[in-house]
């Protein structure tokens, strides 16, 4: 696939990305399948831009985001950083990249090591890279702590000391520690309260303003993804469906999935007129994925039809800048030729709901 | 006169007495439920949302007590008067209860259709056969497909969604009053959470069953419920009708949840942030609970608890800014925010 990039060289590309999860079976334990939790996704991310990469649970996000870090080893597909070729990188050499591209995970509880001072974890990062040794890494730690909204004092104190929020703030102090141009956030503010969640999604803008960092923010709140995404990327079933910007595809969603998926967003106002899409059954596993477009068994779209359980969905240019998988939504280069000769019976049209105005 | 409630909480506290002290998690909370009504109760955690409704069932394990003054009075009887063995009568029969995560609710070892068959089989004393019979129709009842094939499955088998719907099939066999969802959707997907909310709307149209639903999401709160309960820090802090309190929150707390959350809108901008956090239960801040977080906050806020002062036709809220609203056209920066320390 390709896409036409808006800047020259983007900070990070992704072409194709797969990973596969081998199923075992039997006494032997052969591998017997393959669960696609990534199954060949591509995108940009520019210098100081946010890609929001949203959908259900189990449809690969948090794998993608671990495999663009390889923290997790893709299967397949290409991952260029700043000018170099990731897959590429041996060991050392990957460490040294690691500086730059940094995580912040949902539960910084489970990310900290309660046996370290939060001072001590915050430090670690300008350990390992040399980045400051004795006071001046103290001064540093001190630095990073008020940046982030915490009290110098606090980095003496264990993570259990802390609140929801302020852990959060701390592994935000960590991965800033090394001065990274680029952050995966997953699912960041997803484990917080309301009044918190703001909280720390002002500290993520205002930190981006301040450093030109570039967001992967990996969300199931689409909420949270209109509010601080620059564009958004919505993932079914290991696959990239829809890729806009965020102001477009909030407007005008054109994957019949994005529809439904943003019409189920409960909307905090009584008086709100709504078209809910009630979505039929579950996600299917993605072990056994469905043929064609993953979509099709629960899909709303009028014009579904024999064709869309065969072709799979290339992702398409369906107007400036807005990319989506769906051979019935209007213009698709999926012929109507070929479309009949897949059984489809209903020609493409173009459906936009409207969307629940608050 | 208006009818008997369904449901009257009176004055109910209950406190954790631990080595660390008292924790008054729910400090004085009263309300009630009218038949076929939807109420909800919002808040953060630790507000004392979720100890409340399992105080309504009188499932408060050790430490925690109902404290002597409380009253819960349910269908004119009064429950905590009541012994072990007809309160368990009620529970299941009147009240009955969905969680937040039904795989931990469920029994992994038992097929779905067998749990759901033992109830009828215990309270009503059904055959096998009737019980099961009773137990695939509730499974068609709450959405499940092929229910006489997936009565055979077990709970590990079933998708988040299905166990939530095999959850609220188990409550339902005994057609409660009363059903108590706390957090039903909170760890589910946004379109299931909308099959869930439709499948409780359905019902509540269908049969005259009361919802008590406990969520900290003011947009599901927006759309599932008739009246909105707000807690703060082990108390109610304001209660109105839906509409009313979307178009005019009163408390100062409402009022920053509501700006709190990201909507179509605020793109980009700064959002409006409560400071600070919720304080512990065994110390709750003198006078307002609220005071150190509060934009409008004045000397009397620290010093005088405020009552629920009424605001409206139904609408109360526990905020000395009822009788001094012009305090409102002066916001100022919160004690919490000066402290400099984020939550």
């Amino acid at each position: 696939m390709t896409l036409d990039t808006p800047a020259a060289s983007p900070l990070l590309s992704v072409r194709d990305l797969t990973k596969y999860f081998p199923i075992t079976g039997g006494v032997m334990r052969r591998v017997v399948g393959a669960v696609r939790a990534v199954d060949g996704i591509s995108f940009d991310v520019a210098q100081g831009e946010t890609l929001g990469l949203v959908g259900e649970s189990g449809c690969g996000k948090t794998t993608a985001g671990r495999a663009i870090l390889r923290l997790i080893e893709p299967t397949s597909g290409e991952i260029h950083f700043d000018g170099e070729d990731v897959r590429a990188l041996a060991k050392e050499p990957l460490r040294k990249l690691r500086r730059r591209m940094q995580i912040v995970f949902q539960d910084p509880f489970s990310s900290l090591n309660p046996r370290m001072t939060v001072g001590a974890s915050v430090r670690e990062g300008l350990t390992i890279h040399r980045l400051a040794e004795g006071s001046a890494a103290d001064a540093r730690v001190r630095q990073l702590l008020e940046e982030v909204g915490l009290r110098p004092e606090h980095a003496s104190r264990y993570p259990h000391e802390f609140s929801g929020g302020q852990r959060q703030r701390v592994g935000i102090a960590r991965a800033l520690a090394v001065e990274p141009k680029f952050i995966v956030c997953d699912e960041p503010v997803s484990a917080l309260d309301v009044s918190v969640q703001a909280q720390v999604i002002n500290l993520l803008q205002d930190l981006q303003r301040a450093h030109g960092l570039a967001y992967l923010f990996i969300a199931h709140d689409l909420s949270v993804v209109e509010h601080i995404a620059d564009r958004v990327a919505v993932m079914y079933l290991g696959r990239i469906v829809e890729l806009a910007n965020a102001d477009d595809l909030y407007a005008m969603p054109l994957m019949p999935y994005t529809q439904a998926l943003l019409s189920a967003i409960p909307v905090p106002d009584p008086e709100a007129k709504r078209a809910r899409i009630v979505l039929r059954g579950d996600v299917p596993s993605p072990a056994n994925p469905p043929s064609g477009c993953p979509f099709h068994p629960r899909c709303q779209h009028p014009q579904k039809d024999a064709a869309c359980s065969v072709i799979v969905p290339p992702l398409e240019l369906k107007e400036p800048h807005h990319w989506a998988a769906c051979i019935k939504q209007l213009p698709t280069r999926v012929s109507w030729e070929e479309q009949q000769a897949a059984g489809a019976t209903k020609p493409p049209e173009r459906i936009v709901p409207i969307r629940a105005t608050a | 006169m208006t009818p008997r409630p369904l449901l009257s909480v009176q004055e109910l506290r209950t406190y954790f007495r631990t080595s660390a002290g008292v924790a008054r998690a729910v400090d004085g909370v009263s309300f009630s439920i009218a038949a076929n009504e939807s109420v909800g109760v919002v808040g953060e955690s630790g507000c004392g949302k979720s100890v409340t409704s399992l105080s309504l069932l009188r499932l408060i394990q050790r430490p925690g007590t109902i404290e002597p003054g409380s009253k819960i009075e349910f269908e004119g009887t009064d429950l905590l008067s009541l012994d072990d063995e007809s309160m368990r009568k009620i529970r299941g029969n009147r009240i009955a209860m969905i969680f937040q995560e039904p795989m931990t609710a469920l029994n992994p070892v038992f097929t779905v259709g067998a749990q759901l068959a033992e109830v009828p089989r215990v309270h009503e004393s059904l055959s096998r056969r009737d019980a099961w019979a009773r137990a695939v129709e509730m499974l068609g009842t709450v959405g499940i497909p092929d229910p006489a094939e997936r009565a055979h499955a077990y709970p590990h088998q079933l998708s988040g969604g299905m166990r939530q719907r095999v959850m609220i099939g188990m409550a339902l066999m005994l057609s409660p009053a009363l059903l108590i969802a706390d957090e039903p959707t909170t760890a589910l997907d946004v379109t299931i959470q909308a099959q869930i909310l439709e499948l409780l709307a359905e019902l509540r149209a269908r049969t005259s069953m009361s919802v008590l639903l406990i969520t900290h999401d003011l947009g599901v709160v927006a759309e599932s419920t008739s009246r909105v309960i707000v807690m703060y820090a082990g108390e109610i802090v304001e209660q109105a009708g839906v509409r009313e309190l979307f178009a005019k929150p009163h408390h100062p707390y409402t009022e920053g949840l509501m700006a709190a959350m990201p909507r179509a809108g605020t793109k980009r901008e700064r959002l409006t942030v409560i400071p600070g956090a919720v304080p512990s239960p065994y110390e709750w801040p003198g006078g307002c609970r609220f005071h150190e977080r509060c934009p409008y906050a004045w000397e009397r806020c620290e010093r005088e608890h405020p009552p629920l002062y009424e605001i409206g036709a139904g609408h109360v809220s526990r905020c000395h800014l009822a009788v001094e609203p012009e305090r409102r056209a002066t916001p100022h920066l919160p004690l919490a925010a000066r402290a400099g320390a984020g939550a």
